[in-house]
């Protein structure tokens, strides 16, 4: 075999299955979204008119408007709350991978279960009205996923779960990554712990802190499971965010050619993210 | 002495707390996973909305395991999930870690070209591909079929990403003295890297076998035929079809889930090592 040609050798499969199943459909994407298509009828142009018809959709705006406001709730919860988790599990004590490993099952368990699980834990005579009214939080019991201003956010609590123990093992090799001499010399100058925290943990994982922010608003950009299993878009659309739109107008409606400028709206928005993290993570990172 | 004493009993109390702070939290992770087990334990002459909830079943059964059996074909079910994430698993394995090698190790026009191209696929949302992705599938006849199921999965830019990384870690030495052997290429890729990246390897594996065991999405799309579904699907037609019969949806998920946990309580290790790897580099 000629030498030159070994590399490509290579790379054939990856290529094929990757050109064929990821680059080939973006194409196809683009394409259909300039088209009505309805799977059985051929695709027929039409021009931005998908694009027209979802700037003037008002459910195009509230599935918008829902992925927004998840990303604002969701993405500073899971960018620092699990520091403090990964600062807990840190610690050098016996059976400390037991409790690592308690923290990050949720992240392996498939989102159906975790759905359905939820569902069940906040059922209106369920588990966990019950313990917010032991201890007098609420009053009544809440129908969590079935009042409209509550349900979205039941939903982001339980993507905020889900998530918890991914970022933490992020931060985890942040903290690993800080030479313990910082905090030793603290330690001498009775530094507490909390100040410490503050004062060296936060500052030192900078460049984490802006990876998780990264990955994080990705992720809650394409929440799809825990809507479709937990409310299915409901009450009254609340929970619709814009994958659960792109499902609902492919496969439910089949209206291919509106789903896919919903979906390359989505893309976009992803990218717009993508760029703006690399750039702050780009810069923090220089800053170190 | 007296002040030893003290001491002593000053780190006990502070481990009490330690480990009191460490417990509240493991409550929260896996309270949920408990009560789901609890409620599918319970037999049907128990209440499960009673106020006050009890979390230890009176008559602990598995009856509802058995039914779950009897309602839908779970067994099947397990198969094709085992089926298809074992394949899976293979794909990824052999097609990233062959594209990783020349990416990582020989130089040839157009390297970045691909590796750009290539890394730059993650970006994509699967949610905007599976529209085109679902039509190729119709089109090559391959909706209903654990091929089609698969073959989205069967090679992804974060694993070539990942074995990328592993390979750029191995000393060229290695390589040169059996270059200078007469060894072709292929063979330095078996017998030489592949078993110096074993560690990648293995977070590579784990990692697709938890992401195909519990993905959702595209099956739920490809698949009609319901000899063909994989558990998350199964539980999903559990939940539609007897919603009110929390008992047998519980023991249904639990059951879904039991393979994933065990993979997960044998492999921590990879997994905490392998999100580290392929989220942080360097």
């Amino acid at each position: 075999m000629p030498r030159k040609i070994v590399p490509y050798v290579f790379l054939i499969p990856a290529i094929m299955l990757i050109g064929t199943f990821v680059l080939l459909p973006m194409i196809g994407a683009l394409a259909i979204s300039f088209s009505e298509y309805n799977m059985i009828q051929k695709p027929r142009f039409a021009g931005f008119n998908q694009y027209r018809r979802l700037f003037q959709d008002p459910f195009f705006w509230n599935a918008l408007f829902n992925s927004l406001l998840y990303l604002i709730v969701v993405v500073p919860v899971l960018s620092t709350v699990p520091i403090f988790l990964a600062v807990l599990v840190n610690q050098k004590l016996p059976g400390i991978s037991v409790f690592r490993g308690i923290y990050y099952l949720p992240v392996v368990t498939s989102l159906v279960v975790t759905g359905l699980m939820w569902k069940w834990v906040y059922e209106e005579n369920g588990v966990l009205n019950f313990m917010l009214q032991g201890v007098g939080m609420i009053e009544t019991p809440i129908a969590w996923l079935a009042v409209p201003s509550v349900s979205l956010f039941a939903v982001m609590a339980v993507t905020i779960w889900t998530g918890m123990g991914f970022y933490m093992v992020i931060y985890l090799a942040g903290l690993q990554s800080i030479p313990g001499s910082l905090y030793e010399v603290a330690d001498l100058q009775g530094v507490s712990k909390l100040r410490q925290i503050i004062f060296i943990t936060i500052p030192m994982l900078r460049p984490y802190i802006a990876l998780v922010a990264v990955i994080s608003s990705i992720a809650a950009m394409k929440i799809f499971e825990e809507v479709f299993i937990m409310t299915n878009g409901g009450p009254l659309s609340q929970t619709e965010t814009l994958v659960f739109f792109v499902y609902q107008n492919a496969f439910v409606e089949f209206d291919m050619g509106y789903a896919s400028a919903a979906g390359i709206a989505l893309f976009a928005l992803t990218f717009v993210l993508s760029v703006l993290n690399l750039l702050l993570t780009r810069e923090t990172t220089d800053a170190k | 002495m007296q002040n030893s004493i003290f001491s002593t009993a000053r780190e006990f109390a502070r481990r009490g707390v330690q480990y009191a702070v460490l417990l509240a939290v493991a409550c929260a992770f896996i309270g949920p996973f408990l009560w789901l087990l609890s409620t599918a334990m319970k037999s049907g002459a128990e209440n499960i909305f009673e106020s006050p909830p009890q979390f230890i079943p009176k008559a602990p059964t598995l009856e509802n395991f058995g039914r779950v059996f009897e309602s839908l074909p779970f067994v099947t079910y397990f198969f094709n999930s085992a089926i298809v994430a074992s394949v899976a698993v293979i794909c990824n394995l052999l097609f990233c870690s062959l594209a990783a090698y020349p990416l990582a190790r020989m130089s040839f026009a157009g390297k970045n070209a691909i590796f750009l191209i290539l890394i730059s696929t993650m970006m994509l949302p699967f949610q905007l591909l599976m529209i085109p992705l679902y039509s190729i599938a119709v089109t090559l006849g391959l909706n209903n079929s654990f091929f089609g199921l698969i073959i989205p999965h069967a090679c992804t830019a974060f694993g070539i990403f990942l074995m990328r990384q592993a390979f750029l870690a191995v000393p060229h030495q290695l390589e040169e003295s059996a270059h200078i052997e007469g060894v072709n290429r292929f063979q330095i890729w078996w017998y030489i890297m592949l078993p110096l990246v074993r560690p990648t390897l293995a977070t590579l594996a784990v990692f697709t076998f938890i992401g195909v065991w519990g993905d959702f999405l595209w099956p739920l799309i490809i698949l009609d035929d319901q000899s063909k579904y994989t558990l998350p699907l199964g539980v999903n037609k559990l939940a539609g079809t007897f919603g009110k019969d929390w008992r047998l949806v519980a023991a249904g998920a639990i059951l879904s889930v039991i393979p994933t946990i065990a993979v997960f309580l044998f492999t921590q290790r990879f997994f905490i090592s392998g999100a580290l790897k392929g989220a942080v580099k360097g």
